[in-house]
């Protein structure tokens, strides 16, 4: 029976993606992109700039509606579905250039991810009515928890928009991880890093997917990062599929070194 | 005590206050009757700018028709207020009814337009909210509605002719208005004040008012964690103008004729003056620009046209003082300066020991 299950989980990937394709007009931003993701497995998106990593993100989240191709999130059919709907179905994402609710604080920031899992009505909302008070401690309680996580605690009455840098990352993750996610995908999560915050964030990554089960795909340019974190990795290049397979194996690839590095 | 919280209730302080202040005031004569007629004014006025606030502040979307939706709540609130003048009684009943007639009213509007325009990104809103406010204006301007033992009787070319003469009564005629019963006071002004100020705050600092801040502070961020954007755009443009329905209800029963003129574009722009100038989404910064800058006119009516250069001034330095970076640091001097402290030290003793007590 045990091994039943486990070879249930081997079978049903957390996220697959098959013959997945986009056009912009004549453009085909991506073409025919394959990728099975398993649970707990941390993946790498990789390639050249405008190789088309951020357009499979924005298909995988729903802000893209794929010309063809199917995406399958643990087995449930999520193509082309609005971008909320997606979010419900359990993929949580951050941005490459931070989008974060910049005029609230960081505990509203994270309140804001557990939007879903407050449940409330407007009206038990406005009229104060016993299940505001006990749903609002709840989720404060919980927002706390994943500050504590990410040591942004002691800065929860903060504006978001004052953290440092490195900080305003960590509150994005915190934030995709509030919406209880299954897969979490990160877009460029060390860009503007100086080496000690690369470093700090690989172990926070790690700590993720340790501590709250989770699958990540993540896009990065970052080779220390992606060879230090990464067990499998896929390689973009003119939106084709250009290698794929294990990390040290991929980026040892004459063919992924020529499209990096040129002739 | 959490900080929002406490914040509130300096402004529900302020607010209540100023009325309880300026009423005394006003009831023991100190006032004159010139700047007691204000007072009822003021109060319609803080209810517009922030029930505005909600749409221009916590939702970040520019509504150039608030005068609108105050006309559609004067004039419906005003019409029933009219026709059920001999039916219900006691007249404060009848005003409380009227209240929610004419909010409803506005809502049902906001929603018609918010339903279509709401769903699309950028500057529509303020487009089509200012073709809106024209409109209703332009229909209150056209409509004759009189009443006679027959029933009601509408007509959009001209005065009402076909009617009973010995029973008639004109509930609205086209450019000269109406005459709603004059069932305004200071007091119910203030108390509906209140419980749109609170309403407000309380629906600002909710699981709904978050989400229309994350909606104005990134929209696509807003998705990605799962807020129904076009869902919480409606709710809260829809609260916003059923408040400003209410507050045309308080309107159309303050004074003694009501005329559509009154509801054009400049009113909608005084409104958003209030708004901006006291700070987009404070609520308090809202109230006070609000007395001080629809009383200062008035106050220094003897001074003829120069009134407007003042108003001008006062105008250029709300602005200075609440966006110049060495006002902000002058201000924050001020708050942390040792009598302001010791002030506030006293405030808080003073709450500590009440606490010990219990």
């Amino acid at each position: 029976m045990a091994e039943n299950i486990k070879v249930a989980e081997n079978t049903v990937p957390m996220l697959e993606v098959k013959s997945l394709s986009i056009q912009f007009g004549g453009l085909h931003a991506v073409d025919g992109l394959n990728m099975k993701i398993r649970k707990g497995q941390l993946y790498g998106l990789i390639g050249p700039n405008g190789a088309g990593k951020t357009t499979v993100f924005n298909m995988l989240t729903g802000v893209y509606k794929p010309t063809s191709g199917v995406i399958m999130l643990d087995g449930e059919n999520i193509t082309g579905k609005p971008a909320i709907v997606i979010n419900r179905a359990g993929i949580a994402r951050t941005f490459q250039n931070i989008r974060l609710f910049k005029n609230m604080s960081v505990l509203d920031n994270v309140k804001a991810g557990l939007h879903n899992h407050t449940k409330y009505t407007a009206i038990e909302g406005v009229l104060r009515l016993p299940r505001y008070f006990k749903e609002e401690k709840r989720t404060t309680e919980k927002a706390m928890e994943l500050l504590k996580v990410f040591e942004l605690d002691g800065e929860a009455e903060h504006l978001a928009a004052n953290l440092p840098y490195g900080k305003q990352r960590k509150l994005e993750i915190a934030r995709a991880l509030a919406t209880d996610p299954k897969l979490l995908l990160l877009d460029e999560p060390a860009a503007g890093m100086n080496p000690n915050e690369t470093a700090e964030l690989m172990q926070t990554i790690h700590f993720v997917r340790d501590s709250f089960d989770m699958t990540i795909l993540l896009i990065e340019h970052d080779m220390k990062l992606v060879s230090g974190i990464c067990e499998e990795l896929t390689v973009l290049n003119f939106g084709q599929e250009l290698a794929q397979g294990e990390t040290s194996a991929v980026l040892n690839d004459p063919k992924v070194i020529t499209a990096y590095l040129g002739e | 005590m959490r900080k929002a919280t406490k914040n509130n209730l300096v402004t529900c302080g302020i607010t209540l206050g100023f009325f309880v202040i300026f009423g005394i005031l006003s009831m023991t004569g100190v006032l004159g009757s010139q700047l007691s007629g204000l007072l009822i004014p003021i109060g319609i006025y803080i209810i517009l700018a922030i029930s505005l606030n909600l749409t221009v502040g916590v939702l970040g979307e520019l509504s150039l028709g608030h005068a609108g939706f105050m006309c559609v709540g004067a004039y419906v609130g005003g019409i029933f207020s009219i026709i059920t003048q001999d039916t219900i009684n006691p007249s404060w009943l009848r005003m409380i009814l009227a209240l929610v007639i004419g909010g409803l009213a506005a809502a049902i509007f906001g929603l018609l337009i918010g339903i279509p325009v709401l769903r699309l990104r950028g500057d529509y809103l303020a487009i089509v909210t200012l073709g809106f406010g024209e409109i209703v204006k332009a229909i209150a301007n056209n409509i004759y509605i009189a009443m006679d033992k027959n029933g009601l009787h509408f007509s959009f070319a001209a005065s009402i002719t076909d009617i009973d003469a010995a029973t008639k009564t004109d509930v609205t005629a086209g450019p000269l208005g109406m005459k709603a019963p004059q069932d305004t006071n200071l007091i119910l002004v203030v108390v509906v004040l209140m419980i749109c100020l609170v309403a407000l705050m309380t629906f600002i600092d909710s699981r709904t008012g978050r989400a229309c801040m994350a909606i104005r502070d990134n929209y696509i961020a807003a998705q990605s964690v799962g807020i129904n954007v076009t869902k919480y755009r409606l709710i809260a443009f829809v609260v916003s103008a059923a408040i400003a329905g209410v507050a045309g209800v308080l309107y159309s029963h303050s004074i003694t004729s009501l005329v559509s003129k009154k509801f054009d574009y400049n009113l909608s722009i005084l409104i958003l003056v209030f708004v901006v100038l006291g700070g987009l989404g404070s609520l308090r910064g809202s109230v006070i620009a609000t007395i001080i800058l629809y009383a200062l006119p008035e106050i220094f009516r003897e001074l003829g046209d120069y009134r407007m250069l003042i108003y001008a001034i006062v105008l250029i330095l709300m602005m200075i003082f609440n966006n110049a970076p060495s006002f902000i640091m002058l201000r924050e001097r001020i708050g942390a300066s040792a009598p302001v402290q010791k002030i506030k030290s006293i405030f808080v003793r003073k709450k500590n020991t009440a606490g010990g007590a219990e």
